[in-house]
């Protein structure tokens, strides 16, 4: 257990490393900050002061040696465009993204695990086809174009929903229903496709030769063993949600790390994009390792070893 | 569905002739699936739309004509070239969208091919040598995993101009770990297989073995994934032109009008819809398709797809 843990974190530990080197030197590629946050006519001495005052001036090494040194000691610097630390500036967004991306989630799971299931205990029926459709569809719908539409329909013609901020639940729908669009269709597929296996395999036939119900059938025998795939998919959909949801913050004005990350790469504050880097894929990690973990919850097959 | 119940009574010989060329294979039991049929005449129809109809379009669809800003569709009193109705500077909708299909088609089409041969590639060498060098190949894949693919896209995009060939990069290096793992997963399993072995007592070379043993094997499965991914990757594209990162005028694609008509979006609804709608039909056809693809290829729901009644049909009852 110890030491899978252990080999998981170092792993995943390496590929963070290269993330935040990668990160680094991309963000320094978009330009100076100075001639973001200068008035354009600002004379040379207060660019010089402006770098210097940031720790610009140094070579570009120097300055990732520095940025290293205070990774350890968490220290991400100071943002440029909020006047405050950059951890803070990137944890402040933390929970907003973390409360819609697990509510999403579980609406999703709770959705698609029923659709699947019903659509594979009748393969090929009418129940099937429109379920596969159903799934199919919302999973080429582009995302911003839904959250437009949805917009246009239900806040500008009905008058229903709002369209942006987070005050009343209302406003929350509609976020969650785009970052629900294709991780529910792509699940509904899985669980579909998984449940198909098993529901053939031998002990569930075994099962409903013994006069089980159906329900029991399902949701008993097959589901639990076809659990797997379901939460890997999960898993790496809930990542995808960690991430992104850029699309939700820049059509819903929602305030998460999607809308953090993208600002801070137009205004170039360096010290938000590694922070905001770095805080995600340590979230990231810690998703996959509770995924490992549940996954032998789900299986006792497997060992964690 | 309408399709083949219209075409099949009006042209019966065609009909019986491509029945007898047909009826063994994919392609046979593709005429059994109207949806399947359906899907991959629409992806047919838009990519020769694209092909031929782009070039004419191409100078319709920068002619303004503010006397007709917002003009509504569905109405043919300005001709045909209007039935979609006109954006906020008076340019045809239908000739926007037939420009875009191109662009659209062209990013989608290169990066998922730049990506399935590169990440195969990848894959193959990787599973087979196995070793220093399939450690080191595996963390740079998880590398790519682990960085937001939208944050790299938009970094990436920001420092250098937005370009058809820098979008497809960029597409192409994100959807690269999928097709690595994949066809290395396949490798490792194959490399062990006697026929690998015969090659070798007989003195082959790792690059032949690869090139003639494993890759004919694994390549059904990475085109599989690839027909799914031509669909993710449309959207993921048109997503980027819609954050204002992907194309940026002259170049043109269905993301880059949904953007540009959502400023308007209370005014002129159409400029929104009818591009995302162009999208919507197309990564519809692709996932229909590729779906239809994997069923057929799966034995358990293969024989489901030409004998309707399985065992599995009362398992509610």
């Amino acid at each position: 257990m110890i030491k899978f843990l252990s080999f998981r974190l170092t792993t995943s530990l390496i590929a963070l490393v290269g993330v935040m080197i990668i990160v680094f030197f991309l963000a320094r590629l978009t330009g100076s900050p100075a001639s973001l946050y200068l008035p354009v006519d600002a004379t040379d001495a207060m660019i010089r002061a402006f770098n210097q005052q940031n720790g610009l001036d140094q070579p570009i090494l120097v300055q990732f040696v520095h940025f290293v040194g205070n990774v350890f000691r968490l220290d991400f610097g100071q943002s440029l465009s909020q006047q405050r630390p950059a951890s803070e500036a990137v944890l402040s967004a933390m929970p907003q993204t973390l409360l819609i991306a697990a509510i999403a989630m579980g609406l999703t799971l709770l959705l698609s695990i029923p659709l699947g299931t019903f659509a594979a205990l009748k393969p090929n029926s009418p129940l099937d086809r429109a379920i596969t459709f159903f799934s199919l569809v919302t999973s080429s719908i582009p995302e911003f174009w839904f959250a437009l539409v949805c917009v246009l329909v239900f806040s500008v013609n009905l008058g229903l929903l709002p369209t942006s901020g987070q005050g009343s639940l209302a406003s929350w729908v509609l976020p969650v229903a785009t970052l629900m669009l294709h991780p529910l269709g792509v699940l509904t597929q899985v669980v579909r496709g998984a449940m198909l296996e098993t529901i053939n395999a031998g002990y569930v036939q075994n099962a409903r030769a013994r006069g089980y119900s159906w329900q029991r059938l399902a949701f008993r025998h097959a589901l639990r063993n076809a659990s797997l795939p379901i939460i890997t998919v999960a898993g790496d959909r809930a990542g995808g949600m960690l991430n992104g949801a850029v699309i939700v913050s820049a059509v819903f004005a929602w305030p998460g790390i999607g809308q953090v990350l993208v600002a801070a790469v137009y205004n170039r504050d360096f010290a938000v994009i590694q922070a905001g880097v770095f805080v995600v894929g340590i979230a990231v990690i810690l998703l996959n390792i509770l995924v490992d973990l549940i996954y032998a919850a789900a299986d006792p097959r497997i060992r964690i070893s | 569905m309408t399709i083949t119940q219209t075409l099949a009574p009006a042209r019966p010989t065609l009909g019986i002739r491509l029945k007898s060329t047909f009826s063994t294979g994919r392609l046979g039991l593709l005429m059994h699936s109207p949806l399947a049929l359906a899907s991959a005449l629409t992806l047919f129809v838009l990519v020769l739309v694209a092909t031929i109809g782009a070039p004419f379009a191409q100078d319709v669809a920068n002619m303004q004509n503010l006397r007709l800003r917002f003009f509504p569709p569905f109405s043919l009193s300005h001709g045909w070239l209007y039935v979609l109705g006109a954006d906020a500077l008076g340019r045809s909708m239908l000739a926007q969208l037939v420009v875009g299909a191109r662009t659209s088609f062209i990013v989608a089409g290169a990066a998922v091919g730049l990506a399935t041969i590169v990440g195969t590639a990848i894959g193959l060498v990787s599973g087979f040598l196995g070793g220093w060098v399939d450690a080191a190949l595996m963390r740079i894949s998880d590398i790519i995993v682990t960085v937001p693919s939208l944050l790299l896209a938009l970094a990436v995009l920001f420092v250098l101009e937005p370009s058809v060939i820098n979008l497809v990069m960029v597409l192409a290096i994100g959807r690269l770990p999928i097709y690595l793992r994949v066809s290395r997963a396949q490798t490792l399993e194959l490399r062990e297989r006697v026929f690998v072995e015969a090659s070798r007592a007989i003195g082959a070379s790792d690059f032949s073995i690869i090139w003639r043993d494993i890759r004919p094997l694994v390549m059904p499965t990475v085109l599989t994934v690839a027909m799914l991914e031509l669909a993710m990757v449309m959207l993921a594209a048109a997503g980027l032109s819609f954050l204002g990162v992907g194309l940026q005028r002259p170049d043109v694609d269905w993301g880059t009008i949904v953007s540009e008509g959502r400023e308007y979006l209370t005014r002129a609804w159409w400029a929104t819809v009818f591009p995302g709608m162009a999208i919507v039909i197309t990564a519809l056809a692709a996932n229909l398709l590729s779906n239809w693809l994997r069923a057929s290829g799966d034995p358990l729901q293969a024989t489901a797809l030409v004998a309707a009644p399985s065992r599995d049909e009362d398992a509610r009852k």
